[in-house]
């Protein structure tokens, strides 16, 4: 299975023999190659049916659960990393995830479109409506994210929580890295990337 | 003849049956001075016999699970929408295995055997047996058939405790198991409504203290009204509502205690066909079977210590309406597999049928099985 820019970028993160737990893993693709490539271990965590039969037919080990429901099914620190690729928006409760996943695992890496990217600004400035891009396709009475935030607004809560950010990238809707990005992130990155521990 | 069974069926089927003269020891203390298993299989066992599906059966299974014993049966076996060729567990690419439990009444060894020691029918002597039992003379079948490593092995409700059974005491000879609508042990509950059905097949004033056998009159009263309050349980209260509602059967209200509501009727008829095929010893001895299973009491409760030597790959299907055996309990076998970092999978099916879904066409269930079936198919290359 083909791995999305940002799922890429997130195996490079991710160190060989180690183990995995990958939120809302989707198709599952990216534990399949890591799996396959980095011999990396681990579990998927998956609500939707169809993306959990394409797991079970890529031997990716994958369990139904809400994540809303929190990870209390695991014991602290028995991944090495525990992954969430755009889903953090969809989450009811972010903060306490966010929380859940550095005391499950040494070190979390999450992705989510930036709500600050210009794009979003001028629709809400100008457009003077709820904005829309190819990251966030919804309209607002339709969109499962609702907790959108900015790389700004995340690094705030990170702060307040505790957590401590290891690594931070940014890429555009179609995944790919920019010089622009690298200095004004949070205005030029369409989707952040951010590896960080806990650091209590 | 065979003309007339659907085109997707395995079609014709015979029971095998094999002796073991060696005296079984059982987990109560008691033996048997020798047994013997039927069982069926279908597909053929590849040359290095890495194909090998064992199917487990519940309550009220037996060997016969998929065909036909002949062209005038008016069913397949029990779980024929599940196994044939190009089915969900597609006999053109696996061996499939299932054997009738000893203690059951479907031609293995059991209540109605005769004691080779006395030479009298068993009866209510034959005695209790567990699912560790019944797990020791499916590896005797293994080793008959030249099955060292299953594939896979299957079993839904008390076939699934079989196959967490198998995973602790014989972890290197299994790849993959499915344990589906299952349970690490019987909930309180469930053991009162086993002792329910117990009680009433007991208090039948035909059943003789197991002795009925002798005489003409068999307990049909007690076992037809285990059967009926155990199929209720089996059924959600949706499933009932969707399928009888409140539905006369002749169209009014009587004023009277004989059949009026058309579940009365159904109940009535589900009983009564079960008691043409089921013998009274044997379900209170499966009940038994069902109530003593619980693996996490010789590990002081710790389930994630009981599973711990398993090597097999999990697969944990629950259904959301089953209220017997709910999806609580599958996630507790899931939570002790990932204490001990084992290989799971897990998924609830949406469902409306009860406990009894386990036995139905549900596409998204039957996909999740096909698709990791179909998988291992490949890693075993048949």
């Amino acid at each position: 299975m083909k791995l999305r820019t940002d799922q890429s970028l997130i195996a490079k993160w991710i160190k060989h023999n180690t183990r995995v737990l990958d939120l809302g893993c989707g198709d599952g693709a990216l534990l399949a190659n890591l799996q396959k490539e980095q011999n990396v271990s681990g579990y998927g965590i998956e609500i939707d049916e169809e993306n959990i039969i394409k797991c079970l037919g890529s031997g990716v080990n994958v369990i139904q659960t809400d994540l809303d429901a929190g990870l209390s099914q695991f014991d602290s620190n028995t991944f090495d990393y525990v992954i969430m690729t755009q889903t953090l928006q969809a989450i009811y409760y972010p903060e306490k995830l966010l929380t859940e996943m550095t005391r499950v695992g040494y070190e979390a890496i999450v992705t989510f479109p930036n709500m600050a990217h210009w794009k979003c600004r001028i629709q809400m400035a100008l457009g003077g409506h709820m904005p829309k891009s190819r990251t966030l396709p919804y309209e607002w009475h339709n969109t499962p994210n609702i907790h959108l935030c900015s790389l700004d607004d995340f690094e705030n809560l990170c702060a307040e929580k505790n957590i401590e950010i290891l690594e931070r990238t940014t890429v555009d809707h179609a995944h790919q890295i920019s010089l622009g990005m690298s200095i004004l992130p949070n205005l030029l990155g369409e989707v952040a990337i951010y590896r960080f521990r806990s650091s209590a | 003849m065979q003309n007339s069974l659907p085109p997707n069926s395995i079609g014709l089927v015979k029971p095998n049956k094999v002796h073991f003269d060696k005296k079984l020891v059982l987990a109560s203390g008691s033996s048997l001075n020798g047994f013997e298993l039927v069982y069926e299989t279908y597909g053929k066992l590849n040359a290095n016999c890495s194909n090998a599906i064992l199917i487990c059966h519940a309550l009220s299974g037996d060997h016969h699970v998929a065909g036909y014993h002949s062209s005038k049966d008016k069913k397949p076996g029990w779980w024929d929408n599940a196994i044939g060729p190009n089915k969900v567990i597609d006999t053109n690419k696996f061996f499939v295995v299932c054997p009738n439990n000893i203690g059951g009444c479907g031609g293995s060894t059991g209540p109605l055997t005769t004691n080779p020691d006395t030479g009298e029918i068993y009866g209510p002597n034959f005695p209790l047996v567990t699912v560790k039992d019944w797990v020791k003379t499916q590896a005797m079948l293994a080793d008959h058939l030249g099955i060292d490593v299953w594939a896979v092995i299957i079993g839904g409700s008390l076939g699934g405790m079989q196959c967490i059974e198998w995973s602790i005491a014989y972890p290197d000879r299994l790849k993959h198991t499915f344990v589906i609508a299952a349970a690490s042990k019987l909930s309180t509950q469930n053991i009162a409504f086993n002792e329910i059905a117990r009680q009433v097949i007991r208090s039948d004033r035909n059943f003789n203290e197991g002795y009925y056998y002798k005489s003409d009159n068999k307990p049909i009263h007690g076992l037809m009204q285990a059967r009926m309050l155990g199929h209720i349980t089996y059924l959600s209260d949706d499933a009932l509502d969707e399928k009888f509602g409140r539905q006369l059967r002749n169209g009014k209200i009587k004023f009277g205690y004989d059949v009026e509501f058309q579940i009365e009727s159904y109940l009535r008829y589900q009983g009564r066909s079960f008691v043409d095929r089921f013998d009274a010893n044997s379900y209170l001895l499966i009940t038994k079977v069902l109530d003593y299973f619980d693996p996490a009491a010789e590990t002081d409760g710790n389930l994630a210590k009981a599973m711990s030597p398993a090597k097999a790959e999990f697969l944990i299907i629950s259904f959301s309406s089953d209220w017997r055996f709910s999806p609580t309990r599958s996630v507790e076998i899931v939570g002790a597999l990932l204490e001990t970092n084992k290989k799971v999978s897990y998924i609830e099916i949406q469902s409306k049928e009860g406990h009894d879904s386990f036995l139905k066409e549900i596409p998204i269930y039957h996909q999740a099985m096909k698709t990791t079936l179909n998988r291992i198919a490949t890693e075993i290359s048949v």
